[in-house]
């Protein structure tokens, strides 16, 4: 057990940098193709969870053939257990909207949109107060790029991308088929860019240190640093920003009350990990060589002994279900017979061997779901019940 | 002219009549009247010129935006795993204990309406809610009475749910 390994506490996010203006007009003096050629050695992943490569995202929008792109800045931070990206836009909103500016210099958008979950309502005015002096520099520059902020109202599926610009569009957030993907076809079925609030930030950081800087840090596939929203059974609950790849043993070393059980990571879409296996787990995307990459949105969950991991499963699954859009059956139905399932199995109405019927139906839905949510609620569901059965039985 | 038509104009001169301005003239109408009524989402598609059911349909997808009769207040208390771990239940118990209401009901004077919500995205400050717009966060039996006494006597109510 390598405790000493400490973990690498870094201060890029939240420095308080007043230079935003100078970033934004010195940037735009270079062309778009070195700025991606920048951007791609990076090696900047998507920082909201799936982790696609940002310096790609952007190029293959700036290479679609059309009059009309947009740029959107995906605020819509619903996963149980993360909270960074309020943190951002409460702190350091310019460097949000710059980034967003930069990318539409590259792409060849003139408008952007940020989706700000309804439960943040109250960022908006304070959001938007910070826009007026945006918008006023960027006349100055002569940069044409609008920014605006447009609201959720409560549906957790809307952080899916493509539910996310139903939802712009005025209809129900139900998520598309992909592809074609958003690069080509996103909000009014123009080329889009669409990032997640922390992946924005980096990108800031990127421009102004150079790709360099950021790609010293972290490990091999896993470049860069990540906000962590630490929630749970923790003395320290928070946000910290760490270098990627750390071992979960170091994180718990870190941040445990001394008895952690167990750590999900990634929210309650994203995977439990039991004790025993701490120390053969990394935070960060998959690519690694030994032992379990766990890629996450920054959501880091602890239990302790105390806590029932029934009533977490419980507990997510009620989420799922009603959270779930409801347009593709797997997940549907999937989500409900989860719930029900597990009920009947505590209650002693199923036998424990209905619990691998119940695994099987996660497969199906992982194989079978429309998108991201019904396709991992199987992580949590089996990384739960395959850890910690006797505690789904008795 | 109904003074909800005239809402639904002014918001719609303001977002536009396009599809995409659903959404934010639906917010328009809920911010002023806490919920969409059968006759503003009515009203809603005649001035877009989109079916009625179009605007249902999508203002049922969506659980900030009521379509039944909610008090002045609407207060939504987060249930997911922090907050349940934290003791949301507890704060819970508390409210519906001082507004004499279970969940999903409103007070006969129409102040308050009690809900659950999924994650608000203050896991590390739990348990927490939201009354309205306004967050709430490591919320006790007695921090949650003192913040519904300041509501009820900013609205002189006596607290039994009737004026």
């Amino acid at each position: 057990m390598a405790n000493s390994h400490q973990l690498k506490r870094v201060d890029f996010i939240f420095r308080n940098e007043n230079d935003w203006e100078k970033v934004l007009s010195n940037t735009i003096k270079k062309t778009p193709q070195d700025l991606i050629n920048e951007l791609i050695s990076s090696e900047l992943k998507g920082r909201g969870g799936a982790g696609f490569p940002t310096g790609l995202k952007w190029k293959l929008t700036a290479e679609a053939e059309s009059d009309e792109k947009y740029v959107i800045c995906n605020a819509d931070e619903g996963e149980p257990g993360t909270f960074k990206d309020r943190e951002i836009l409460s702190r350091v909103p310019y460097k949000v909207f710059t980034a967003m500016a930069i990318c539409g210099y590259i792409t060849g958008a003139r408008e952007g949109y940020i989706y700000l979950r309804g439960e943040y309502k109250f960022l908006k005015e304070e959001l938007e107060k910070v826009l007026d002096e945006f918008d006023y520099y960027c006349n100055e520059i002569k940069l044409d790029f609008k920014i605006r902020v447009f609201m959720g109202s409560g549906a957790y599926i809307c952080g899916e991308e493509t539910a996310l610009m139903e939802s712009m569009e005025g209809k129900r957030g139900e998520p598309r088929n992909k592809p074609p993907f958003p690069t080509q076809s996103g909000y009014r079925g123009k080329p889009t860019v669409i990032n997640n609030v922390e992946t924005l930030v980096h990108t800031f950081t990127i421009f102004k240190y150079g790709a360099k800087k950021f790609y010293d840090l972290g490990v091999q596939y896993s470049r860069g640093t990540k906000l962590f929203s630490v929630s749970g059974d923790t003395p320290k609950p928070g946000i910290y920003e760490l270098e990627l790849g750390m071992s979960l043993q170091d994180f718990v070393y870190e941040f445990g009350d001394g008895d952690t059980k167990a750590v999900q990571v990634g929210g309650a879409s994203g995977f439990l990990v039991p004790r025993k296996k701490f120390k053969d787990a990394a935070i960060g995307f998959k690519g690694k060589l030994t032992g379990i990459s766990l890629p996450t949105g920054g959501s880091m969950m602890l239990f302790n002994s105390s806590r029932s991991m029934f009533n977490v499963l419980d507990n997510y699954l009620e989420f799922f279900r009603e959270e779930s859009c409801g347009q593709c059956t797997p997940c549907r139905v999937g989500c409900q017979q989860l719930l029900l399932g597990i009920k009947a199995v505590k209650r002693g109405d199923k036998p424990a061997a209905y619990l691998d019927k119940l695994l099987r139906l996660t497969e199906t839905m992982q194989y079978t779901a429309k998108c991201g949510l019904g396709q991992s609620v199987a992580n949590s569901f089996s990384s739960i019940v395959e850890n910690f059965r006797e505690e789904m039985i008795y | 002219m109904d003074p909800i038509q005239t809402l639904i104009k002014d918001l719609a001169d303001i977002h536009g009549r396009k599809r995409e301005s659903l959404l934010p003239i639906m917010q328009g109408v809920v911010e002023r009247e806490k919920y969409l009524s059968e006759l503003s989402m009515i009203e809603i598609a005649r001035e877009m010129d989109i079916p009625a059911a179009d605007v249902y349909g999508t203002a049922t997808f969506y659980s900030f935006l009521e379509t039944k009769s909610t008090g002045k207040y609407t207060i939504r208390v987060c249930k997911t795993i922090t907050c349940a771990m934290k003791g949301k239940n507890q704060v819970l118990f508390a409210i519906q204990d001082m507004l004499k209401i279970k969940l999903g009901e409103t007070t006969p004077d129409h102040l308050f309406t009690l809900l659950e919500t999924n994650c608000l995205g203050w896991c590390h400050k739990a348990p927490a809610m939201l009354i309205n717009d306004d967050v709430y966060t490591e919320l006790t039996p007695e921090k949650v009475r003192e913040i519904l006494s300041v509501y009820l006597k900013q609205n002189g109510s006596n607290g039994n749910g009737y004026h």
